[in-house]
């Protein structure tokens, strides 16, 4: 059995009818369980106040903006070497998911930012890089809407989809590549001495797996959406070439 | 509850508005889900139905 069967719409179909339920509830188990531990049973923090709490919501989102895109980035490039209409149509489901949580993010971050920074927004690496790859997604999106022909439409947001990928990479490194800027370096890493307190770590682990697992389900189920929008409108074109 | 001191309008506001974009993808994403299973099994029943 290889990777590639999977580019076969029905076996796509199949496997992600079955692995769907366990994602769901995965999802909602580790998102409740990670926000309500972090919420209502973590301390404040001694510089930050109540404000850390933020944190289960604003690093998850962070994360998942940037991986959505990378997901995009493989599928796309999986689109335009060996032509699998799935991989086109994934990279196109995950948009509006990784749009969400860049919004979430970016809300998130303006709102501790305030009290923290004094400030609501700085052009700050990371916070810009941000913001470009928002505009990358809305225009991803704008893209695949504006084209008609659906492989045209997928070979033109590949190229766009590589070339934001410059900015994925920037949001995610801004704060090594500058020594500038109001935001602080990451608050996760291999690295255990620059992680974050273990109280305030494990409920964000649970907090990221949850958004992890969300995000799977939502893209696996808009994948099998786009595949069914796909097949109704070839049967519909056959239809009135009959009539 | 826990106490959230002079910065509960925006711990509060972080959740309130984030949990309201999660609820918002999911159910947009079911509803239309939905709706294109529905479509697309209409169109098949007529093609099997129409030979």
């Amino acid at each position: 059995m290889s990777f590639w069967e999977y580019a076969n719409p029905v076996k796509f179909l199949t496997l992600s009818e079955r692995v769907l339920p366990f994602f769901w509830a995965l999802s909602a188990i580790c998102i409740v369980v990670g926000l309500v531990w972090g919420f209502f049973f973590t301390p404040d923090d001694f510089r930050q106040g109540s404000t850390v709490k933020i944190i289960y919501l604003h690093v998850p989102s962070a994360l998942m903006a940037i991986n959505a895109w990378f997901m995009m980035l493989v599928a796309s490039l999986i689109w335009l070497v060996r032509r699998h209409h799935v991989s086109a149509l994934a990279a196109k489901a995950a948009a509006p998911v990784g749009v969400t949580m860049t919004l979430i993010a970016l809300f998130t971050g303006a709102v501790w930012g305030q009290p923290m920074w004094g400030t609501w927004w700085a052009w700050d690496p990371r916070l810009t890089s941000f913001l470009i790859l928002f505009l990358f997604y809305l225009g991803y999106m704008a893209l695949w809407e504006a084209i008609e022909d659906p492989d045209t439409a997928a070979d033109l947001t590949s190229i766009l989809c590589l070339v934001g990928s410059v900015f994925a990479v920037l949001s995610r490194y801004a704060v090594n590549f500058w020594n500038q800027g109001l935001h602080q370096g990451a608050s996760l890493s291999l690295d255990k001495e620059t992680n974050v307190a273990d109280v305030f770590y494990h409920p964000l682990l649970v907090a990221i797996a949850g958004f992890v697992f969300l995000f799977f389900a939502l893209v696996l189920y808009r994948t099998g959406t786009e595949i069914r929008i796909r097949r109704t409108r070839a049967l519909m074109a056959r239809e009135a070439r009959i009539a | 509850m826990p106490d959230l001191g002079k910065y509960a309008d925006a711990v509060l506001s972080a959740y309130a508005v984030s949990i309201l974009l999660l609820a918002v993808i999911v159910a947009l994403t079911l509803w239309r889900g939905r709706r294109v299973r529905a479509e697309m099994q209409d169109v098949e029943a007529r093609r099997s139905r129409d030979g």
